[in-house]
């Protein structure tokens, strides 16, 4: 066949269309390469610059403790104190404290609403409880830091009586109704990827619907509801407007779940503002977000190739 | 502060249409790094810049810091309304918040534990406290640190065992203590009569931060703020204008 | 069967059905929780907000030191931001998932390695080994675009500080401005609406790919066996068939980013301005950030916090409404193809 000149013309826009196709693609490789090399650019001098280091280094950040009896006085992050304090202890307990108890919030719920709706609800409850996940997963987490911070935190200390208005427990709680579309959403992903044949082969067996849904279904589902968990744990430790509204902002090192916290998160949106650019609180505020960038990475990247190899394995099994 | 600066910034725009006054929030830290930084042409601070400031501004920015003090202020410490404790030295004050006072019933009030409520480190009323009533000690960690006077008067009186500081201005809802140098001195509340004779022990400057380098928009605000029609804003506001007494 | 009858009436299977009821009872407890916290939340805010929303409140600035007036330079900060960071982020995510669908073999790496180890000796060897690099490349797109999905807000934020503004805008600057003048190295409308595009973009990718794979194959074959070229097919019959998805997938997008405050703390959110942002290199107010701003800075909280509560009303209707009709569409478009 020969082409003819319009057709060489058609021929030569397509090849270059598929290299700007094929050059899109790089730009997320790159941006997500740029993400990483330039939070952590401003973060190398924690481990390069001699001036830096004297008040920001990892010593500093991890092991360093204060001559004192008490563990809240023992880790402190105090940067602008005179002599600077930089322990991520307390940071790191609050961001830890936070996302415990909103897991524990988010998991069972998330999984309960989503076996709930794949095993036994008719389909016009399930044309409501989609939405409604989806509304839930649409409102922005500034308003429900708000919520948490004028309205939640009052109604719990009413309830229970704490002693500080924001403690782990509110800022916890908020932020567990942020983590629910996430654990419910990928959990029904995996329940409805459970091939009928297991329903029916537990039924055909005596099984009640109930007894199939918990003791076959969902253990099939296994793998999809544990990356659930993973994503939604990814999702809680970057989380920065809920903690910094309603988690009390005070950098204590302290395990009780009664006292205000701060995540490494809400750190750097709190202190970010007041830095002179290239000083050591500077370096460390940014190491602080490389850290989260990379546990965010690692459990993001475990919880993504599970899900991708539950795909795969119902498609194989639908062909 | 940023109330006082918005507020004049507002009445001098009315007064020179064509002239733009630009308000952000933040903590004189913020403020004053900003100014280093050279995002900002004016920096407002409820404390006087440290050495190493002017140093870094100097370097920063090739030019001398120009300081320019604009009101007085009474650094207030609120507590809830209904808190029976109306008295306190300073010591005392310096006890709770290094967090070595843990109990109300400790200085006079009912048994129930104090809870902290403070600025956050950028702030130049948290400067100005921790040098001159904790002496540069630091603050105990279980202070809930929060953005503003304002949201700290408003934590406190929803807060019936809660204490907290700040500038005079803002104390809708709270009680401002009395303070007294020590056990032997009367205790004096902040009021325009206190902060004019020196009495109350707490009161400081608040002061614009400029460049000497700065161009003449800048340098005109900065003057009208001095003048009478703005220092009757001051003491809308709920400062004290520069005039107070002698400083 | 009349055995099985009667033993279906024992006591063990008695209790076995009480227990089911308890147990079906919790989950569907689950579900009646999720959707009360959904009505609290949306109602307290309601009856609290809706009242503020007036005229005024939408059209005037606030005055008096953001404790009167309304919200209308923080709506337009929005809306620019939105749009910018739009014409950003929606060319680039279609882009991106047009390649992700249309450009890469079906096959994973694997599957296509084993096949060019396979064909030693034979014909077309060389575009087998096209497809393995082509298929490699893909899963490290792939695993980019989620890892993009991953990386919390508050860092999205340091990036753009550290990048946009440090590195490119101060750049800019020292290129194009007199020594000390800063127009591009601090926070403005474009540097925001970049950070927040990024953001935004692996939800414009994952609903633009949804919407490609809902063109049925026969009519991409189709097009190709009538001697169309891959850039034809797509432009002529893929894109159209999918731009109902392609428009779901802005429009989540810009409801994603129009409630992130996190990314835009550093990068352009102004607490108050006297006018209204007029060039990219602007600061501008935010309807989120304003909510951040009275809720923990506010003057005077007694005078605020109705505007508080207006404020986020107007916040939550915007972005459920762009959401829903996201929704909607997507919803319409399922059961187009489920009827077919």
């Amino acid at each position: 066949m020969s082409w003819t000149g319009r057709d060489r013309i058609r021929r030569v826009i397509d090849g270059s269309m598929s290299v700007v196709f094929t050059a899109t693609g790089a730009v997320a490789i790159l941006f997500i390469f740029l993400i990483f090399l330039f939070t952590f650019k401003e973060a190398l001098p924690v481990f390069t610059d001699p001036e830096i280091r004297k008040e920001a280094n990892l010593r500093q950040f991890f092991a360093t403790a204060q001559p004192a009896e008490r563990i809240d006085e023992r880790f402190v992050w105090q940067p602008t104190s005179d002599q600077p304090k930089m322990s991520l202890i307390p940071l790191l307990l609050g961001t830890f404290k936070s996302t415990f108890i909103a897991l524990l919030f988010a998991c069972p719920v998330g999984v309960a609403a989503a076996l709930f709706s794949s095993e036994f609800a008719s389909r016009r409850l399930r044309e409501i409880v989609k939405p409604t996940i989806e509304l839930l997963a649409g409102i922005p987490s500034v308003v429900l830091g708000f919520f948490a911070l004028l309205i939640l935190a009052s109604w719990l200390q009413d309830a229970f009586g704490f002693t500080y208005r924001l403690n782990a427990y509110n800022a916890g709680l908020a932020l567990g109704i942020a983590l629910l579309p996430i654990v419910f959403t990928i959990s029904e992903d995996g329940l409805a990827a459970v091939p009928r044949g297991y329903r029916e082969a537990s039924m055909a067996l005596g099984a009640t619907r109930v007894q199939t849904a918990i003791k076959v279904v969902l253990p099939a589902a296994a793998p999809a509801v544990f990356a659930a968990f993973v994503l939604a744990f990814g999702r809680a430790i970057g989380e920065t407007m809920i903690l910094l509204m309603a988690g009390g902002n005070a950098a204590i090192a302290s395990f009780s779940l009664n006292d205000p916290l701060r995540t490494l998160s809400a750190t750097i949106a709190a202190e970010l503002g007041e830095v002179v650019f290239g000083s050591a609180h500077y370096s460390a505020l940014f190491f602080i977000g490389t850290l989260l960038f990379l546990i965010t990475f690692i459990s993001n990247s475990a919880g993504n190739v599970i899900i991708a190899r539950m795909r795969r394995r119902m498609q194989g099994e639908a062909s | 502060m940023v109330i006082l600066t918005q507020r004049l910034a507002e009445e001098y725009m009315k007064l020179n249409p064509g002239r733009v006054v630009q308000v952000n929030g933040g903590g004189s830290g913020t403020g004053i790094a900003a100014l280093i930084n050279g995002t900002v042409d004016l920096a407002q601070a409820s404390r006087p810049m440290k050495d190493e400031e002017r140093a870094a501004a100097e370097k920063s920015r090739g030019a001398q810091i120009v300081e320019t003090p604009a009101a007085l202020d009474s650094l207030a410490v609120f507590v809830d309304e209904a808190n029976p404790v109306k008295e306190m030295t300073l010591p005392q004050l310096a006890g709770i918040y290094t967090g070595k006072v843990r109990n109300w019933k400790e200085v006079g009030g009912t048994d129930a534990p104090i809870i902290l409520y403070g600025r956050e480190n950028s702030s130049g009323t948290y400067d100005y406290f921790k040098e001159h009533v904790l002496n540069k000690a630091d603050f105990s960690p279980k202070v809930q640190t929060l953005q503003g006077t304002a949201a700290i008067v408003n934590a406190v009186s929803r807060d019936a065992n809660g204490i907290g500081y700040g500038g005079i201005a803002y104390d809708k809802g709270v009680r401002a203590l009395a303070l007294k140098k020590d056990a032997q001195s009367p205790a004096i509340a902040p009021s325009e009569a206190t902060v004019a004779d020196g009495t109350y022990p707490l009161s400081r400057k608040l002061y614009f931060y400029s460049l000497s380098n700065a161009p003449e928009r800048v340098t005109h605000f900065v003057q009208w703020t001095l003048t009478p029609e703005a220092q009757a804003l001051v003491k809308d506001v709920g400062y004290f204008p520069l005039s107070t007494g002698t400083h | 069967m009349s055995a099985v009858d009667a033993s279906l009436n024992t006591d063990h299977h008695r209790s076995r059905r009480a227990s089911d009821a308890i147990l079906l009872g919790l989950l569907a407890s689950s579900i009646i929780l999720t959707l009360l916290i959904l009505l609290v939340i949306l109602g307290v805010v309601t009856a609290r907000g809706a009242g503020q929303v007036s005229w005024e409140f939408l059209s005037q600035p606030p005055r008096e030191g953001l404790t009167g007036g309304g919200i209308f330079p923080a709506i337009v900060g929005t809306a620019a931001l939105v749009l910018l960071m739009t014409i950003a982020a929606v060319p680039l995510g279609v882009a991106t998932a047009i390649y992700l669908h249309e450009y890469t073999p079906a096959e994973g790496p694997r599957l296509a390695w084993s096949r060019w180890v396979a064909s030693k000796g034979r014909h077309g060897r060389f575009a087998l080994l096209r497809r393995f690099l082509s298929a490699s490349l893909a899963v490290v797109v792939r695993s980019a675009v989620a890892n993009l999905a991953g990386v919390p807000s508050i860092v999205f934020g340091l990036f753009g500080l550290g990048f946009f503004i440090q590195f490119i805008g101060r750049g800019l600057d020292r290129m194009t401005q007199p020594p000390g003048e800063i127009v591009w190295g601090q926070g403005s409308l474009i540097w925001a609406a970049l950070t927040l595009a990024l953001l935004t973009l692996p939800t414009v990718i994952v609903a633009t790919e949804e919407a490609l794979r809902t063109v049925p194959p026969d009519q991409r074959e189709a097009s190709l066996a009538l001697g169309a070229t891959r850039w034809e097919t797509i432009r002529r019959i893929v894109m159209p068939a999918s731009l109902p998805g392609i428009l779901t997938g802005a429009i989540l997008g810009i409801s994603r980013g129009a409630g992130e405050v996190a990314p835009i703390l550093f990068t352009g959110a102004a607490y108050y301005l006297p006018f209204l942002p007029q060039r990219v290199t602007d600061q501008f107010m935010h309807l989120g950030y304003h909510v951040l701003i009275l809720s923990t800075q506010s003057p005077d909280v007694d005078a605020t916090e109705p505007l508080l509560y207006g404020t986020v009303f107007v916040l939550l209707i915007l972005t459920f409404l762009l959401n829903l009709t996201g929704v909607l569409i997507r919803a319409r478009t399922r059961a187009r193809l489920a009827g077919r």
